[in-house]
């Protein structure tokens, strides 16, 4: 793809990063808040080119792996159902409930089916009229546009089988809870792009203001990666406390208009627990009381669900940025991507499975 | 899930009252909506996530960025030792 793979060039990354380590004159520590770009930065081993002086640390944007355990559970619960077909985006599948996954509710005789868009679901719901169809609606801002969507087109379709188990989480009261934390060391944020294509990027100068920090919107390509870090970091050492912008084929100041009134049409703001974490204020989307119809959690009478986490596993203190991967004492011994103990070694955008796929940890041993 | 993938629009038209196109990603080629960027345009470039085009690239932006960071290079080469 023409320019596409340009984003790749090894020499112009070089180029940015000699640029990164003529500019940098005192140690900072950045956090990336996608899991997405963990994946990319230790995949392209990015982390190993910067200069010393640079400590990225990896956030909590990884969706399976902050989607919390009792929801989990609930979800493996709707899905051993026999009356309903339960469908997931594909990373799900491992996640590890209290005592089991969806894999294993499949291999039981539950019908779970992975999707590749949330329409597949509703199309399935229209070709299943006996059947009830729940989709497993998680994610950030990313995938939010495309879940209310299926809401949106079952409520047009007059479907009365479909639903969606929501667990969404939005980024800024993230970042809000990550540098309120008295343990708090991260100095500059790598915004994650994708979320910024959606939602443009107008909330986070109070945020940069409040916390007297410099944040770039960034990429996912190699080239993007290094250039959201060289801004972050000319910003940090002339000391100005701003939003930028590294990713502006792709992201505008107010992002994508139509997507945030079909959002807004659907859900609410409400708190949300995060696997790991705790709960966050105001951090999360569910469903307006409107939508009740398609809201998986009040069609199955759920019973309250006591959940309870790998006391081996530090999975929370990784997302906040105070641990990384290879401190575990679990990592690549009792938890493996094969055998997870927790969310962030099932999917590819959690940093322990990606430290464990690139082999991050021997290096650092 | 979350990574989105860059991919070229090659055909667009209307499916159960929703705005479709078929997006080439290199070769392998696959169903997206373009409902919440309906001015998208066959032969344009879009992020697509889950099955949804959710940012139109620019390549305009695209190269012009591309220009930028090989000018840092260059600007190096110029100035040799010196600039560090
Ligand atoms: S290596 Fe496994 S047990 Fe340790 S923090 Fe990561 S997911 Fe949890």
């Amino acid at each position: 793809m023409k320019y596409v793979s340009e984003y790749r060039d090894a020499a112009l990354v070089k180029n940015v990063i000699e640029e990164i380590r003529r500019t940098v004159t005192h140690p900072w520590t950045l956090m990336e808040i996608c899991g997405g770009q963990t994946h990319s930065i230790v995949r392209h081993g990015i982390d190993q080119l910067l200069p010393p002086e640079i400590e990225l640390v990896h956030g909590p944007g990884c969706p399976v792996c902050v989607t919390p355990l009792e929801l989990i559970d609930k979800a493996l619960s709707i899905a051993s159902r026999p009356d309903v077909i339960f469908c997931s985006y594909g990373d799900m599948l491992r996640v590890p409930g209290s005592s089991r996954d969806l894999f294993s509710v499949k291999a039981q005789g539950g019908d779970v089916r992975v999707v590749y868009s949330p329409l597949d679901a509703v199309t399935l719901a229209q070709k299943n009229p006996d059947k009830q169809v729940v989709f497993f609606a998680i994610g950030f801002e990313t995938t939010a546009p495309p879940n209310v969507m299926s809401v949106l087109q079952a409520r047009r379709l007059g479907l009365k089988n479909f639903s969606i188990l929501v667990s969404h989480v939005r980024v800024p009261p993230a970042i809000d809870a990550i540098l309120s934390s008295p343990q708090n060391r991260v100095q500059g944020f790598l915004l994650a792009g994708h979320v910024n294509a959606v939602m443009g990027y107008w909330e986070y100068p109070s945020l940069a203001e409040k916390f007297k920090l410099p944040m770039v919107v960034t990429g996912f390509e190699p080239l993007d990666l290094v250039q959201g870090i060289l801004q972050t970091v000319q910003l940090l050492e002339a000391n100005q406390a701003r939003v930028a912008n590294a990713y502006q084929r792709a992201v505008t100041f107010e992002g994508l208009k139509p997507a945030q009134e079909a959002i807004n049409t659907v859900f609410m703001e409400c708190d949300r627990k995060w696997r790991g974490i705790g709960m966050i204020p105001m951090s999360g989307w569910g469903l307006r009381p409107e939508f009740d119809e398609f809201n998986a959690e009040k069609r199955f009478a759920v019973e309250a669900i006591h959940a309870e986490e790998s006391p081996l596993c530090i999975a929370g203190q990784i997302l906040q940025g105070l641990k990384k991967p290879h401190h575990c004492p679990a990592f690549g011994k009792q938890c493996t991507p094969e055998s997870p103990l927790g969310a962030t070694m099932v999917s590819s955008e959690g940093a322990c499975a990606a430290y464990y796929r690139y082999g991050r940890a021997e290096e650092l041993a | 899930m979350c990574l989105g993938v860059p991919g070229k629009i090659i055909e667009v038209y209307e499916s159960a009252g929703l705005k479709m196109a078929k997006v080439d990603f290199g070769g392998v080629f696959r169903e997206a909506c373009l409902s919440y960027v309906p001015e998208a345009q066959v032969g344009e470039y879009c992020v697509i996530h889950v099955g949804f085009a959710i940012s139109l690239l620019s390549e305009k932006d695209a190269l012009e960025t591309l220009e930028l960071l090989r000018q840092m290079g260059s600007l190096e080469e110029e100035l040799g030792e010196e600039a560090r």
